[in-house]
């Protein structure tokens, strides 16, 4: 498998602010790469600068083999980008919109419609865009996006602003579409997205990736407390406390009675063996913990 | 589809289905026309209404003295100075022996000073009377009698909606496009930029041309009365080029607004004003000198003229090509501007 994307030293600076600072990785043929971080992080920019919006004031990029500045109109047709506002045509439909986007890249229109079919769109075909519902706008900006059925596909924050369901719904779409051989670049701040789509992540913040990997081993590597609840009052906190001893911590806080241990599994023998198994929930790190205990956790507007 | 077409399509079917930009741009301007049509139906000054009182020489022997004034009379002085002084009437006058009273009304400077302008003239024909005649005056309108207002309007008024449509277009193509990243759409997209630049020309010159024939389909209703000379359709390639500059100031607007609030804002500032100082709704003969010379630095000035030329004047087509030459060069040097202010994104 080759090198779809290659990052090298890449820096950029806006007046003081150090937007890109210093980023390299790459990016296999066929992956599902996501990069997060908090607003501001520099997520955006990076992605720029690859799809070759932006001019990187120093370090190379190299996208299937080509470098995407200034603007390279031979890469242009092997890329697809869905951007962060859904950038239709004012007052066209859904069929209007992916037909007018498949004619830039000399794709017939016969292609176009089923390329909506595709992303699930035909009955909504006749829909003008403004009336299309925040899933259904995503999905048509990704069909848009794919319309010329490019190797490589970036998206920036797909699902901001998506019911619970018509994110579940589209990670389903980004799956099938990274199954078919597509590479496939996101930014994303939820976490949840990222673990479940990508192969790799890099977590960025103040313009520089802090961690690179898959997340599973990401999460690891992060060797947290396995967290266990039992409804409050099934143990009192001293037998609690003694059940699982001396390095783990306790709290009852009326609702839930949770364990915080490294070693789970003598704990859940001993609750097994007493039966007070009802109810339980274990939960293990989440990419969100490896996310918050880089980044912190103040808030960052 | 090439992309030509199909951005072009899309740009004309987001005009047509925008209500609001097809009222500002078909049916704003015909608006004009029907209030300038009916405010201007009845050209000329009214008659100056006086009171005479008793016997007035110079009235009762003047011939045509009818046309001008008219006469109303009455016997007490008194109330007729009331009268005048209430508005009803412009002037009392009546006759001592050899002299002529003239009693007026200062609140209305204009009318009074034209019933003192007539009664002079009377009076000094009657002073003269015993002279010889050596000349005589004959006044004669130049225009064929069937030219009305609507003639004088119609050009200008079309050259407005034209201005208005083209600089709207563009301006709010160019920042709605960016606000919404369909142009970084495009710039991803392998469509050269000349091609998305000829599409939105394209579209603005059917837009144009469709205006014209709405335009001059309704003032040549009977209602209106246009009349059009031999050569009108040389108001075509006027039409084009003029589409073309204020496409071009579009462009600039667009470039230096942000949001599409502040881009109607700035094109209305330039486009409005610019259509009083070129003449378009009035013409500008009664202007002070220096308001004539700085007329001709608009664009619109010279859409104007080159209109009326072919349109009304029954001027051959040649006649067109000084004023399409200065049109043509306004829009290039401005759109060398626009140009450099042109940008793709917001940031």
């Amino acid at each position: 498998m080759g090198q779809t994307i290659i990052v090298q030293d890449l820096q950029k600076r806006y007046g003081d602010v150090h937007a890109v600072d210093g980023v390299s990785f790459s990016v296999e043929q066929g992956e599902f790469f996501g990069i997060l971080g908090p607003n501001g992080a520099g997520k955006t920019t990076t992605l720029e600068i690859i799809e070759g919006l932006r001019e990187a004031d120093s370090g190379t990029v190299e996208v299937l083999g080509m470098s995407p500045w200034p603007r390279n109109s031979r890469l242009l047709p092997k890329i697809g980008v869905q951007l962060q506002a859904s950038s239709f045509f004012e007052r066209l439909t859904a069929r209007e919109q992916i037909r007018t986007f498949a004619s830039l890249y000399g794709i017939p229109a016969k292609k176009a419609d089923d390329m909506l079919s595709v992303v699930g769109m035909e009955d909504k075909a006749g829909t003008r865009s403004e009336q299309l519902s925040g899933g259904q706008a995503q999905r048509l900006s990704i069909a848009c996006a794919l319309v010329h059925e490019p190797e490589v596909l970036f998206l920036d924050e797909p699902s901001a602003s998506l019911d619970p369901q018509a994110r579940r719904n589209l990670w389903d779409l980004l799956r099938a579409i990274n199954d078919a051989g597509r590479t496939v670049v996101l930014t994303t701040h939820h976490l949840d997205e990222a673990e479940s789509l990508c192969d790799r992540v890099a977590i960025m913040d103040h313009g520089k990736i802090l961690e690179l990997g898959p997340p599973a081993a990401l999460v690891r590597g992060l060797d947290s407390a396995t967290h266990i609840s039992l409804a409050a009052g099934t143990l009192t906190v001293p037998a609690a406390q003694e059940l699982a001893g001396p390095d783990a911590s306790v709290v009852d806080d009326g609702v839930s009675l949770t364990f915080a241990t490294h070693a789970p599994a003598p704990l859940l023998t001993a609750l097994a063996e007493r039966n007070l198994l009802t109810g339980i929930s274990v939960r293990g790190a989440t990419l969100e913990d490896v996310f918050l205990q880089l980044t912190g956790r103040e808030y960052r507007a | 589809m090439t992309p030509f077409r199909s951005l072009s399509r899309a740009m004309l079917l987001g005009f047509v289905r925008d209500k609001s930009s097809l009222f500002f741009t078909i049916l704003f301007p015909l608006m004009f026309l029907v209030l300038f049509g009916a405010i201007f139906t009845n050209q000329g000054v009214s008659k100056s209404k006086i009171i005479q009182i008793g016997q007035v020489a110079i009235l009762d022997q003047a011939p045509g003295v009818g046309e001008i004034l008219e006469i109303t009379k009455q016997n007490d002085l008194a109330a007729a100075q009331e009268e005048v002084r209430k508005g009803d009437y412009e002037a009392v006058v009546r006759q001592q022996g050899d002299r002529y009273e003239l009693y007026y009304s200062a609140a209305d400077q204009v009318r009074s000073a034209t019933v003192r302008g007539v009664f002079g003239q009377l009076v000094g024909q009657a002073n003269a009377a015993g002279v010889p005649q050596r000349f005589t005056l004959a006044a004669e309108q130049v225009e064929d009698e069937s030219l009305k207002i609507i003639q004088y309007v119609t050009p200008g008024l079309l050259s407005w909606a034209i201005s208005m449509g083209a600089t709207f277009g563009a301006a709010m193509t160019l920042v709605t496009w960016r606000q919404k990243k369909i142009l970084r759409r495009l710039r991803l997209a392998p469509v050269n930029t000349t091609t998305v630049v000829s599409a939105r020309v394209g579209a603005s010159v059917a837009i144009a041309l469709v205006q014209t024939a709405i335009f001059l389909g309704v003032a040549s209703l009977p209602l209106f009365g246009l009349q059009l000379s031999d050569y009108w359709w040389m108001c075509i390639p006027l039409v084009i080029a003029g589409t073309l500059v204020f496409m071009a100031i579009g462009m600039l607007v667009g470039g230096l607004a942000k949001t599409s609030e502040a881009a109607a804002g700035m094109a209305n500032l330039i486009v409005l004003p610019m259509a009083f100082l070129s003449g378009t709704f009035f013409p500008l003969d009664t202007a002070p000198q220096w308001l004539q010379t700085l007329s001709n630095i608009f664009p619109m000035k010279h859409l104007n003229q080159g209109m009326q030329d072919v349109m009304v004047r029954g001027q051959g087509p040649a006649s067109i090509l000084p004023e399409l030459g200065i049109i043509l060069g306004f829009g290039v040097v401005i759109a060398v501007i626009a140009v450099s202010l042109f940008r793709w994104d917001d940031v």
